[in-house]
């Protein structure tokens, strides 16, 4: 089956991905150091980098990813808008605010995190009670809503940043563009993104069907509404968690749904957990890249987002069927 | 009882009155046609009888059940609706588009069986787009989309079926087989159609009542003999008509 070869590919594409991080660093680990390391035997050193340092960052980038690429998709189909990402509706701006406020507060860990989560929160539930403030919540009140939040929240960031002093800039601007350093326990992500993900999974019959319009969708028997709610709702969940665990990490959940439509998939109910694996594999190489291309220097990992994700996809939309699906 | 009927139903969008308490009847075998000029609320009207938008007063029932009190699944069995236009954001396959007709049909996690694939390819048979299962719908020609959605109107197979210009972009070949094949479903299969057309001839042709909007609130209805007059159609148009001796009867013609 062709759905269950492609699962099978990106759960490949992922382990080897994970693999490769957990290899790449300064301390020079080598396979079978991995393999020593991985089967409990393996020196003390080794055992402490990957178990403590390059595991735990490896899954906080493959859950960043995935959270991302599914919000993303799901963003996509509630505003039925190919241009759509995570962050379009103002999520990502409230999380940025939040966290910069408690950076500046000298707030590090638990405090930042929850701050950023704050922040996402109140710009979601702002955006939510503003677009159905009259009763009716039609799409392009809701993206007009949140494109403006989100404005908003970017002049308050700037203003943020002017007033920082000189030696906090970088952690910020670190952060604005997604870090993955400050990512220390994904467990809560990966709890959020199996659960939304299952869930998202569940209705996607629902989602095919409501990218045909609304009133088609409400004559085929979909309660619109709660659809519409339930899609901001989690894609807002999920976004706020990924920015939460590791920044605003651009372009990951704006293209990763793009190519598997490319490649001719369609269907929500293989394109959701597909773009989970693309998205998190995409984001283990991005970062691994990142902490190893300049070490010991480290990048902000959404450089190299976009720096991996532009040419592979213009290589894909060049060259894969165009967005109304004839081959080239 | 009635398969569907709405009593004293009014209807308005912006300042235009569709209808004032109109009582209106569909039975099994019944073929409707609402007739209007442009702007008069027909679309509207249909979209109302589909449940997807308020009345302003007034009931509409499916078999003796108030449509407000059905869950949207229910209605959906019942009632179908080709609609004049569709959004194309993210276009899929012609075999998905028409497959989606059996959503009202399916558990919330059930796949597409077999059988729902099998109804599909037999629905894509009957309006000649079999050959084009992997086509994307947005390949497709204005004519070949139309009969794309009569084809998800058939694998949805409710018993009431309302069609907004079903006749729209197709050559005369494919609006007379599609209005066949319509009719026919509704003799043999015991389905209601109900239309919105604007070709008079076509609908005497085809349909055995019929329901005027006159953009006012008022309306007529009742069989050709009663409503097809010159009286009633130039007012509806606002346009003088002749009329000339047809293989079907009598053929309408802009004056």
């Amino acid at each position: 089956m062709r759905a269950l070869t492609l699962l099978a590919l990106l759960l490949l594409l992922t382990l080897a991905s994970l693999l490769i991080s957990l290899v790449s660093g300064s301390v020079s680990i080598g396979w079978n150091g991995l393999l020593a390391v991985l089967s409990g035997g393996g020196d003390a050193l080794a055992t402490q980098v990957i178990m403590e340092l390059r595991g735990p960052r490896a899954v906080a980038a493959f859950t960043t990813g995935a959270l991302l690429s599914v919000a993303g998709a799901l963003m996509q189909v509630l505003l039925r808008n190919p241009l759509a990402d995570p962050y379009v509706l103002g999520v990502s701006g409230g999380a940025a605010t939040g966290a910069l406020l408690a950076l500046l507060l000298g707030l590090g860990g638990l405090g930042l995190h929850s701050a950023a989560f704050c922040g996402a929160l109140l710009s979601m539930l702002l955006v939510f009670g503003l677009s159905h403030g009259s009763g009716n919540w039609t799409t392009s009140r809701l993206l007009l809503t949140g494109v403006v939040i989100a404005a908003g929240w970017g002049a308050v960031i700037g203003f943020l940043l002017a007033l920082s002093p000189d030696q906090g800039l970088r952690g910020m601007l670190f952060w604005l563009m997604g870090d993955l350093s400050y990512a220390s326990s994904p467990a809560s992500g990966l709890l959020v993104l199996v659960t939304g993900l299952l869930l998202a999974i569940a209705t996607g019959r629902s989602l095919n069907i409501f990218t045909q319009g609304e009133q088609t969708a409400a004559a085929l028997g979909i309660s619109v509404v709660p659809l519409r709610r339930f899609i901001y709702l989690l894609a807002s969940l999920l976004t706020a968690t990924a920015v939460t665990l590791a920044g605003s990490i651009g372009f990951v959940g704006l293209i990763v749904p793009h190519m598997l439509r490319l490649a001719g998939v369609r269907d929500h109910r293989l394109l959701l957990p597909a773009a989970a694996l693309l998205g998190g594999s995409l984001l283990i190489i991005a970062d691994t890249l990142a902490r190893t291309l300049l070490a010991p220097r480290q990048l902000p990992v959404g450089i190299l987002t976009a720096l991996v994700g532009v040419p592979l996809f213009l290589l894909l939309l060049h060259h894969g069927r165009n967005v109304h699906g004839e081959a080239r | 009882m009635h398969l569907f009927e709405t009593s004293r139903l009014s209807v308005s969008i912006g300042n235009t009155r569709v209808c004032d308490a109109l009582d209106f009847s569909i039975d099994a075998g019944d073929r409707c046609c609402i007739l209007g000029r442009n702007g008069t609320g027909k679309t509207t009207l249909l979209h109302t009888l589909a449940g997807l938008r308020p009345a302003l007063a007034g009931d509409i029932k499916l078999r003796d059940q108030s449509l407000q009190q059905l869950p949207r699944k229910t209605i959906a069995q019942h009632i179908g609706l080709l609609f004049q236009d569709h959004t194309d954001a993210f276009p899929a396959s012609v075999i998905e588009t028409v497959l989606s007709g059996r959503h009202p049909w399916m558990g919330p996690l059930q796949w597409e069986s077999e059988q729902d694939v099998a109804m599909a390819r037999t629905a894509l048979r009957a309006v000649g787009l079999d050959d084009m299962e992997q086509r994307i719908v947005t390949t497709l020609s204005g004519g070949e989309r139309r009969r794309l959605g009569i084809a998800c109107l058939l694998t949805q197979n409710p018993q009431l079926q309302l069609l907004d210009e079903p006749t729209n972009h197709l050559d005369i070949h494919h609006q007379i087989s599609m209005l066949e094949l319509l009719q026919q479903q509704a003799q043999h299969d015991h389905k209601a159609l109900l239309f919105v057309m604007h070709d008079i001839n076509l609908a005497s042709r085809y349909c055995n009542r019929f329901l005027l909007l006159f953009g006012d609130g008022e309306t007529a209805q009742g069989s050709a003999a009663e409503v097809l007059t010159h009286t009633h159609l130039e007012r509806l148009y606002r346009h003088p008509l002749q009329t000339v001796a047809g293989p079907h009867g009598t053929l309408w013609l802009p004056g």
